[in-house]
C-alpha cells in the first residue's frame, strides 16, 4: 500500500464525561472530520489499561488516541493524571518494542469542546497517516 | 448465544449518510447474530416493541442498538430490554449518529465506519455480564447554594414540599443582584416589593435553615448521601443577640467613610453594617477588611460599637467555624458577576468624569457581550435594562437628552417588545451601530465625549455602559468543589441543553439561575422551580439507584499489595487485615476503573468494562478492517 492512499485505522478510548461528550457535541454541531478514528467509550481515561493500547496496535490499529477531561476536571477527580502517567511509561516501552511512540497520543477535550475534538481527530489522522501502517507486533503471551 | 442488532435510521439523521440496509445485512453475517434489523426510529414505542418482541420470540441473549449517543438513550433501551425480561446490562449501544452520520459526508465511508463500530459492539456484547442495580436510602434534606432570587425560589419550593432545606449564602444577606435593582423590566414593578416578602418567607420558614455569611468548602459522597463542609465566617456579632437596631453602625469610628458595595460604592457605610435596610437576616456584620479592631486589634481606646450595643451582641473573639451537614440533593444557584468595564479602556470607564446631575445621557449597549474576542454570548438582559434605565431617567428628568447606541434590540421575552416600543416612544434617540464599528468615550477639554462611527460626537454629562453578565469569578474553582463542568463560556454546564436543562452530569446536583447562563428574573425563577422539583424527587422517593458498574476483586489473585488503595478518590477500597486482601465498598465505588488498570496482579475487574469486554470490542473494530472487511 503506498503512503498516499494509506488510510490509517485508529482507535480512541474516550472518557464518558468529557471527551466522549465533546465528540457528541462535534456531532450535534455537525462539524465534519475524517472517519479514521473509531471510538470506544470508557467511564474515565483512568480505566485505560496500557494493555488495551498494545492490544489495539497488535490487532492492527495504526494509532491509538486516549481522551480525558482537562487536568483537574476529571469526573473521578484524578483518573486522568493516572492515565497520563501510565501512558508516559507505555510510550517508553513502545520505543523499546520498536513501535513509534507517536502512534499513541493522549488529549484533553471537555464536554464543551466539540470543535477542539474535531481538530484533534484531524491532527491525529494526519500524523498517523504520515507514519504509515503499523508493522504487526507479536503477542508473547495471552492474558 | 443469540444477539439481536437494531440499526436506527433516525428519520434521515442517520439514513442520509449511512446505508442502514447494507449495515444490517453485513452485521447479520457475524456469528452469534440471530437477527439484524433496521427501523425508522428505534427509540419510539414501535421501535422498542420490536426489540421486546424479538427478545421473547427469538429468545435473544443480548441486544445491540446502533443509533444516537448512549448518553441520551441508553437508559431508555436498558429499560425496554429489562421489561422484556432480559438483564438491562445485556444491552449495548453504538453511536452511529453523533460519531458517524453527522460528522461524515461520504455515504460509503460512513456506512463502512458504522459497520466497524457495530461489529465492535457485537463482539463486546457477547461478553456482557448481568449486573444487579443497588439502592441506597436518601437523606431527606436539601442544600441550596446561593441566596439570590433563584436560590430563594428553589429553597422555598423544596421546603414547601416538606423537606428540610439548608440555604448557604456567602454574603451577609440573601437577595443577590435582584436586591440591588430599583424597578424591574418589563413591568416596572418595584424589585424590593416583590423580593423582600420572599426573603422574609425564607427567614420564617420552619423547614429552611439559613446559613448566611457562609461558604461551601467541600462536598463528599454521592446522590442521596452528600456530606458537605460549610465554613461560617465570623461576623463578630452574635446573631442570636443582635436585633438589627443599628446603633452600633452609627457609633462606628468609620461611620459614613467606607464605600458600600451594595450601592456600587455610590453611598458610604460603617465598618459594622447591614448591606441594605431590608437585609435577611437583619443582623449586623463587621467588615474584617476595614474594622480597626479586627485589623489592628485596637480601635481608639475602645471599640465604640461594643460600647453602644446594649444587647452585648458584639464579640471580637468570634472565630471561623466549620460545620458538616448531610443532604440528599444540592441546588447550585450562585448567580453571576457583572462584566468589568475597566478591561475595555475605550469606554472611558474609571477615567472619564461623569456629571450625575446632568441632562445629557448616553447609553452604550453590548459592553462585554457579543464580543468575538471576549464573551461571545449575548447577556440577554442588557437591551431591556437599558430601556428600563432610559425610561427611569425620562421619568425623573422630563427634558433629558437621551441617546442609546445599540446594535440589535433583543426584546424576546413576554412583554419585552411592548415595553421597548413604549420606551422608544418617549423621545429617546436610538442610534444603531455595527458591533465592530469603532466607538470610544474620551475626555476632551474637561468634557466627556462619545465618538461613534457614522454619528456626530455627543458631549455627555453621563455615560451609562450596559455591561454584560459573566460567570462568577470563582466559577472554575467552585465547579471543582461541586465536581460539575463548565460550558465554553464559563457558566455551569447542564446535562442536556434542551431536555435536561437543570441537571448536571453529577447525579443529585442541579442548577438554577444565572450560574448556568445569563437570564432575566422570570427565567431564573422558572429554572429554580424546575431545579426544586428535580432536587425533591429523590427526597420524596426515599431511595435512589446507585451505580451498578463498580469494581470487584478476585480474592484468589489479590496479593494485598494495596497499590489500588491510594488510587481510589472515594476510599472505596479497604484492606481486610484478616484475609490479607482488598475489599470493595460497592456503595462508595463510582466505577471509574482506575484501580483495575493499576492492579499489578490483575485481581481487580471492572463490571461492564472488563478486560475481556474491551479487548473483544477492540478486536471487533480493528480486526474487521485488517482482516479484509473492506
Ligand atoms: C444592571 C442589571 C439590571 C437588571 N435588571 C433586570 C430587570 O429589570 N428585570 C429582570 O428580570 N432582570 C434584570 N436583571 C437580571 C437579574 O439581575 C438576574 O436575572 C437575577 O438577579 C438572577 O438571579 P440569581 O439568583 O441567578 O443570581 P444572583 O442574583 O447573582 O444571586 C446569586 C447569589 O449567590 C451568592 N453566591 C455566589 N457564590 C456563592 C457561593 N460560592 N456560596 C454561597 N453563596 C454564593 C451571591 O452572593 C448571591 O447572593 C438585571 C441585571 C443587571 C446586571
Ligand atoms: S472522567 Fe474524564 S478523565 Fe476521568
Amino acid at each position: 500500500m503506498s503512503k498516499d492512499s494509506f488510510e490509517p485505522n485508529i482507535v480512541a478510548f474516550l472518557c464518558n464525561w468529557c471527551s466522549y461528550a465533546g465528540a457528541d457535541l462535534a456531532g450535534t454541531s455537525r462539524i465534519e472530520y475524517p472517519p479514521n478514528v473509531k471510538i470506544i467509550r470508557v467511564m474515565c481515561s483512568g480505566r485505560v489499561n496500557p494493555m488495551f493500547i498494545v492490544n489495539a496496535l497488535h490487532e492492527g490499529a495504526d494509532g491509538v488516541l486516549i481522551g480525558g477531561c482537562h487536568p483537574g476536571d476529571c469526573h473521578y477527580i484524578q483518573g486522568n493524571y493516572f492515565a497520563r502517567r501510565r501512558i508516559a511509561v507505555l510510550k517508553k516501552l513502545l520505543e523499546y518494542l520498536g513501535i513509534d511512540e507517536r502512534r499513541v497520543r493522549m488529549t484533553w477535550v471537555s464536554a464543551a469542546e466539540g470543535k477542539k475534538f474535531a481538530d484533534v481527530i484531524r491532527e491525529v489522522t494526519d500524523d498517523i497517516r504520515k507514519l504509515g501502517p503499523t508493522h504487526q507486533i507479536r503477542r508473547s503471551n495471552s492474558w | 448465544m443469540k444477539i439481536g442488532v437494531y440499526t436506527c435510521q433516525c428519520g434521515i439523521n442517520i439514513a442520509a449518510t449511512v446505508d442502514v440496509e447494507k449495515v444490517a445485512k453485513e452485521i447479520e453475517k457475524i456469528p452469534n447474530v440471530a437477527v439484524s434489523r433496521f427501523y425508522k426510529y428505534m427509540c419510539s414505542d414501535p421501535g422498542q416493541e420490536l426489540i421486546k418482541k424479538d427478545i421473547k420470540e427469538l429468545k435473544l441473549d443480548r441486544v445491540v442498538v446502533a443509533s444516537c449517543s448512549p448518553r441520551m438513550h441508553e437508559p431508555t433501551f436498558r429499560a425496554a430490554v429489562e421489561e422484556a425480561g432480559l438483564n438491562p446490562y445485556f444491552f449495548e449501544m453504538v453511536n452511529i449518529r453523533e460519531h458517524c452520520s453527522w460528522v461524515h459526508l461520504d455515504k460509503d465511508v460512513a456506512t463502512e465506519k458504522a459497520i466497524e463500530l457495530i461489529t465492535g459492539a457485537v463482539c463486546r456484547a457477547e461478553f456482557l455480564e448481568p449486573l444487579e442495580k443497588k439502592e441506597v436510602s436518601v437523606i431527606p434534606k436539601a442544600l441550596v447554594i446561593g441566596g439570590g432570587i433563584a436560590g430563594i425560589q428553589a429553597s422555598l419550593e423544596i421546603a414547601d414540599k416538606g423537606f428540610k432545606t439548608y440555604l448557604v449564602e456567602r454574603s451577609p444577606s440573601i437577595g443577590g443582584h435582584m436586591a440591588q435593582l430599583d424597578k424591574t423590566f418589563p413591568t416596572m414593578d418595584c424589585s424590593a416589593c416583590i423580593l423582600t416578602p420572599k426573603m422574609v418567607d425564607v427567614a420564617r420558614h420552619p423547614n429552611i435553615e439559613l446559613l448566611s455569611y457562609s461558604e461551601v468548602e467541600n462536598i463528599d459522597g454521592y446522590i442521596g448521601n452528600f456530606k458537605v463542609k460549610i465554613k461560617k465566617k465570623p461576623r463578630y456579632v452574635d446573631i442570636d443577640k443582635c436585633v438589627g437596631c443599628g446603633v452600633c453602625a452609627e457609633s462606628c469610628r468609620l461611620h459614613g467613610r467606607i464605600p458600600n458595595e451594595f450601592d456600587m460604592k455610590l453611598s458610604k457605610r460603617s465598618a459594622i453594617y447591614v448591606p441594605f435596610p431590608q437585609a435577611v437576616p437583619l443582623k449586623y456584620t463587621i467588615d474584617p477588611n476595614n474594622c480597626l479592631m479586627v485589623k489592628r486589634g485596637k480601635c481608639g481606646d475602645h471599640p465604640l460599637c461594643k460600647e453602644a450595643c446594649d444587647r452585648e451582641a458584639i464579640d471580637f473573639s468570634q472565630e471561623e467555624e466549620i460545620i458538616t451537614i448531610d443532604v440528599g440533593t444540592i441546588v447550585v444557584a450562585t448567580g453571576y458577576d457583572i462584566f468589568d468595564p475597566l478591561t475595555k479602556p475605550k469606554y472611558g470607564y474609571g477615567t472619564c468624569e461623569n456629571v450625575l446631575n446632568g441632562k445629557k445621557v448616553v447609553f452604550i449597549q453590548c459592553v462585554g457581550s457579543r464580543d468575538k474576542e471576549g464573551n461571545e454570548y449575548c447577556s440577554r438582559v442588557c437591551c431591556m435594562y437599558t430601556a428600563k434605565q432610559a425610561h427611569m431617567v425620562r421619568d425623573k428628568i422630563p427634558d433629558a437628552d437621551l441617546t442609546i447606541y445599540y446594535t440589535d434590540v433583543r426584546a424576546f421575552g413576554k412583554g419585552f417588545e411592548e415595553f421597548y416600543n413604549r420606551v422608544k416612544g418617549e423621545n429617546i434617540n436610538y442610534r444603531r451601530r455595527e458591533l465592530d464599528d469603532p466607538i470610544e468615550v474620551v475626555t476632551n477639554a474637561d468634557k466627556t465625549v462619545v465618538k461613534a462611527k457614522g454619528y456626530s460626537d455627543i458631549e455627555a454629562d453621563l455615560v451609562v455602559l450596559a455591561v454584560g453578565l459573566v460567570p462568577k469569578e470563582d466559577a472554575k474553582e467552585f465547579s471543582r468543589v461541586l465536581n460539575i463542568s463548565q460550558s465554553s463560556d464559563g457558566f455551569f454546564l447542564e446535562a442536556h441543553p434542551k431536555l435536561r436543562p437543570v441537571d448536571t452530569f453529577t447525579d443529585g446536583i442541579f442548577l438554577a439561575g444565572c450560574c448556568q447562563g445569563p437570564k432575566d428574573i422570570p427565567d431564573a425563577v422558572a429554572q429554580a422551580s424546575g431545579a426544586a422539583v428535580r432536587a425533591s424527587e429523590p427526597l420524596a422517593q426515599g431511595k435512589v439507584e446507585v451505580e451498578a458498574i463498580t469494581s470487584t476483586i478476585n480474592e484468589d489473585l489479590c496479593s494485598g499489595c494495596k497499590v489500588c488503595e491510594r488510587m481510589c478518590p472515594y476510599s472505596a477500597l479497604e484492606f481486610d487485615e484478616k484475609a490479607g486482601v482488598m475489599r470493595v465498598n460497592e456503595v462508595m465505588c463510582k466505577g471509574c476503573g482506575s484501580c483495575a488498570s493499576t492492579c499489578p496482579s490483575g485481581a481487580i475487574s471492572m463490571r461492564h468494562f472488563a478486560v475481556k469486554q474491551i479487548i473483544a470490542q477492540i478486536d471487533g473494530i480493528v480486526a474487521h478492517k485488517s482482516k479484509g472487511g473492506k
